[in-house]
């Protein structure tokens, strides 16, 4: 849709508005990864609270915002659950090791000239890319 | 106070994911299908997210976290294998299902079963990490 740019500029807006919060409130960096992989290994036991009213404010504002939006919210995902699971874990796997995903190392990393934020957003735009291509135009399988 | 502000801060970044359709895979796969029919969307939410995040950090310069204490000390700037192998699997991941983690809680009550499954795949590779990164940081020392 010729609007979507629009939309993007908002959402993205209010993102980075939540990572400001976080950071100048709680003196935190805003990483979704981070703070729901402290929570499930144990490494964020000193601000577990902390992390469960995130985890709830990113769960539950989408949930009411969908009532009041005429659009069907979609999230088009795969209805292979193989793919899934696979994806899944590697999500999970992959951001851990990193230390930090789209938001931790794209939004927050970028923002403050953090080189390693920069570098590990070139690379998993790059290894997505990269995955899609081959997948989906070569083997045709997604 | 603080579990206040982390509960909008996390309301914030769902209502942002929700409203730039960054919780439809097809706006991110789109993104990353570069051969196919390339989406832009997700370079304006980075670009609009990144523009206020920026701000933010200027304005921690000589300031405390309104609940007290310190912001986070400035970033290494050193790579090392930790961050090329995570982000290569992670971007891996982010490509077979276009879904990452923010995405992925911010749609778990409209995202069915399939949103569900993902969320305990990566919950199961969040936990099964440590070790892995143990490992990494091990052989790294012997090296």
């Amino acid at each position: 849709m010729e609007t979507d740019w629009i939309w993007g500029l908002i959402g993205g807006g209010l993102i980075g508005l939540g990572g400001a919060v976080f950071l100048l409130g709680n003196g935190r960096i805003m990483g979704a990864s981070g703070i729901l992989g402290g929570l499930l290994d144990g490494s964020g036991r000193g601000n577990t609270a902390e992390r469960i009213a995130f985890i709830a404010g990113v769960v539950l504002i989408p949930m009411i915002a969908v009532v009041f939006t005429s659009a069907e919210a979609q999230t088009h995902l795969t209805p292979n659950l193989a793919v899934v699971v696979i994806a899944g874990l590697l999500v999970g796997l992959g951001t851990r090791i990193a230390n930090g995903c789209t938001s931790g190392h794209g939004v927050c990393g970028i923002s403050r000239l953090s080189w390693r934020g920069l570098i590990a957003t070139i690379i998993y735009i790059l290894a997505g890319a990269a995955t899609l291509a081959v997948l989906r135009h070569v083997w045709s399988l997604i | 106070m603080r579990l206040v502000l982390s509960f909008s801060a996390g309301g914030l970044f769902g209502l942002g994911l929700f409203l730039s359709g960054m919780t439809d895979t097809r706006k991110v796969q789109g993104w990353l299908d570069i051969f196919g029919n390339w989406d832009p969307t997700l370079a304006f939410v980075m670009g609009g997210a990144i523009i206020p995040m920026a701000i933010a950090w200027q304005l921690t310069r000589g300031r405390r976290p309104l609940v007290g204490g310190s912001f986070p000390t400035p970033p290494r700037q050193e790579l090392d294998r930790r961050l090329v192998i995570g982000s290569v699997l992670f971007g891996m991941g982010w490509g077979l299902a276009g879904l990452c983690p923010g995405p992925a809680m911010a749609s778990l009550s409209y995202g069915g079963t399939g949103g569900i499954v993902f969320m305990i795949a990566m919950a199961a590779g969040m936990i099964a990490a440590p070790p892995v990164v143990q490992r990494l940081d091990h052989t790294a020392a012997k090296a």
